[in-house]
């Protein structure tokens, strides 16, 4: 699981005892959190408000309805097409994510309902190699948009990306393009796609799909962006602004429709659904 | 300014030229000695250039000489007339556009521009263009489908620009935008590849019913010298990246990835600029004159099914 990378802090309470795993330590308000606290709390900080990552599962379970949820990944497989080695061969990083995830790639997610509206939902797992888009995450986008025009659902894509995977470089560069016109299978049949971004959304996935959403929602705090900050740093040799890339700077400068804390975007996402998918009314509730 | 592996090629040519200029100026006949030494300096181009590494064409693709889009516009072209700005915020110099004859029908081209000289690559930002350049070639697509021209992108970046201004003027969303205006165009696009096609910042221009790349030109999703830093924390392994990456015209015909590899002269574009364009000239009107008889749908999907299929996946 994603959470365990988490829970580096041991925290000694009462007579010395050693309760490790237990606790965590906010980033942004240095609080001890108690992982339960934190999990109840959709891995936000009850102190400040902080977003924690969100496994892909629990993604899921946050934003369709109970029970709805078929899953349509994991059919679709990485290859090694350059036979490509930096310091690690990329089979066996490829086969390192699949350990620890579960999962064949970065992305999951499939069919089910938001509060009603027919919807396939993708998430892409940060935890799989930082959420990189090779082939498998570009032709798991292309597939569920055709899936999702051909069954009048709505799309959405939660997205948390590096970019694109370098292991496939010139391919993983070409599911920029696929992904983009793949979409518009929606735009022919009017059926809508909400594009969230977590933390991070960078590189060439923010630079294709998930850019070109009808609604582009996003978490509180995520770093958002094209170049990465160290890159840019790098550029400019200068020091970056405050809250630079951040949703809230986004925001400001006119990229996203709205911030909407994790809380909320269950309901946000209805509404827009909702108000959007043309069986939206007629399906709410049922 | 030459490359170090063209070093021995440089040298003999001089030899070359000092003993003409020598049998000249003397009036004896060196024929035979220079008639040797044309032989020799072909060989050795020859075999240079047929076991060129990867990283040796990086260095190729990026020789100040090669074909520039200015330069384009002007000898593969006729009439060509420069379009400026993007309506919005500014104009981009990274990024020429305009309205050209090609073959005695009219066409739009966009393309990345860099400089020849370091004033003039400061003014054009080394090819890497902000969101205005990407938003000022959106405008040439739309231009395009009003008229029923072609359109051709010329590719030649090391990447979109990183910068504050560009991010916060939504140097992804342009990029992603271009590339989904591109895939909608109803007219027949053809994209080259003429030196560097670094990452979303070439791709925003490449989504092409055919794309063409130059025999030196490379393509990929990162530069070796940044991924390098990225992967092996060190930009000097740069060459190994560069190998890792194939990001060669012919790794990249392999892949699928380019549809066909525009032949450069011996000794490559940048010492040849008027043969290497002629020879791009007619492979842009074969592929122009091949997507002729589609109609505008068919232009739009047949872009779709061509991009599509990009990638390596196995279905379980
Ligand atoms: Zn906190």
């Amino acid at each position: 699981m994603a959470l365990d990378r988490l829970f580096r802090r041991r925290r000694t309470r009462g007579g010395g005892r050693d309760v490790p795993e237990l606790w965590l330590k906010c980033p942004a308000c240095e609080a001890q959190i108690y992982k339960k606290d934190l999990e109840a709390n959709l891995m936000v900080c009850p102190e400040c408000g902080h977003h924690f990552r969100l496994g892909v599962e629990e993604r899921v379970r946050l934003l369709l309805d109970e029970g709805t949820f078929e899953v349509t990944t994991g059919r679709v497989q990485p290859e090694d097409p350059l036979r490509f080695e930096d310091t690690e061969p990329y089979r066996e990083r490829l086969a390192r994510y699949r350990e620890k995830t579960g999962r064949p790639d970065a992305i999951y997610g499939g069919t089910g309902a938001v509060e009603g509206v027919p919807t396939l939902l993708l998430a892409m797992d940060y935890a799989f190699a930082g959420g990189s888009m090779g082939s498998v995450v570009g032709e798991e986008i292309a597939r569920g948009a055709e899936q999702a025009a051909a069954e009048g659902r709505a799309l959405v894509i939660v997205a948390a990306s590096g970019g694109a995977r370098m292991q496939e470089a010139a391919l993983s560069l070409m599911q920029m393009a696929k992904t983009t016109m793949a979409l518009d299978r929606l735009w022919e049949r009017r059926l809508p796609y909400v594009s969230i971004l977590t933390d991070p959304t960078t590189g060439g996935v923010t630079a294709s799909f998930a850019a070109l959403a009808d609604v582009i929602l996003a978490e509180p705090g995520a770093l958002i962006g094209f170049a990465g900050p160290r890159v840019i740093k790098q550029t400019i040799r200068q020091d970056l602004p405050e809250g630079f890339q951040r949703s809230e700077f986004l925001l400001q400068h006119g990229m996203l429709d709205q911030v909407v804390p994790r809380e909320r975007l269950r309901s946000t996402l209805a509404q827009v659904l909702r108000l959007l998918h043309p069986e939206g009314a007629k399906t709410r509730g049922a | 300014m030459a490359l170090e592996f063209e070093q021995p090629i440089l040298e003999l040519e001089a030899r070359i030229r000092e003993l003409r200029e020598y049998a000249e100026e003397k009036d004896v006949d060196l024929s035979d000695e220079i008639g040797l030494l044309q032989q020799k300096l072909e060989r050795l181009q020859k075999e240079t250039f047929a076991n060129l590494s990867r990283w040796q064409r990086v260095q190729l693709a990026r020789a100040p000489g090669r074909p520039t889009t200015l330069d384009i516009v002007e000898n593969v072209f006729e009439d060509f007339i420069e379009l400026h700005g993007d309506r919005a915020f500014a104009d981009d110099p990274a990024v020429v556009a305009g309205l050209a004859r090609f073959r005695g029908s009219s066409v739009v081209v966009v393309g990345h521009q860099k400089g020849k000289t370091t004033k003039e690559n400061i003014h054009r930002n080394f090819g890497m263009p902000h969101p205005e350049g990407y938003r000022k070639a959106m405008r040439m697509m739309d231009l395009a489908d009003r008229f029923g021209f072609p359109f051709v992108s010329l590719i030649d970046t090391p990447g979109a620009y990183p910068g504050v201004s560009a991010e916060e003027r939504g140097q992804a969303w342009v990029i992603a935008q271009s590339i989904q205006r591109m895939g909608r165009l109803k007219v027949p696009a053809v994209a080259v590849i003429l030196g560097e096609g670094g990452s979303g910042g070439a791709l925003a221009i490449g989504v092409g019913n055919r794309v063409l790349i130059m025999e030196n030109a490379w393509y990929s999703v990162i530069s070796p010298e940044s991924c390098a830093a990225i992967l092996w924390r060190d930009a000097a392994q740069a060459e190994a990246a560069a190998e890792a990456l194939k990001l060669t015209a012919h790794d990249l015909r392999e892949l699928g990835v380019v549809d066909r590899i525009v032949p450069e002269p011996g000794g490559g574009a940048h010492r040849h600029p008027e043969r290497a364009m002629q020879a791009l000239a007619e492979a842009l009107a074969e592929e122009l004159e091949a997507l002729e008889p589609l109609g505008p749908e068919e232009l739009v999907e047949d872009r779709y099914r061509r991009f599509r299929r990009m990638g390596a996946v196995r279905i379980e």
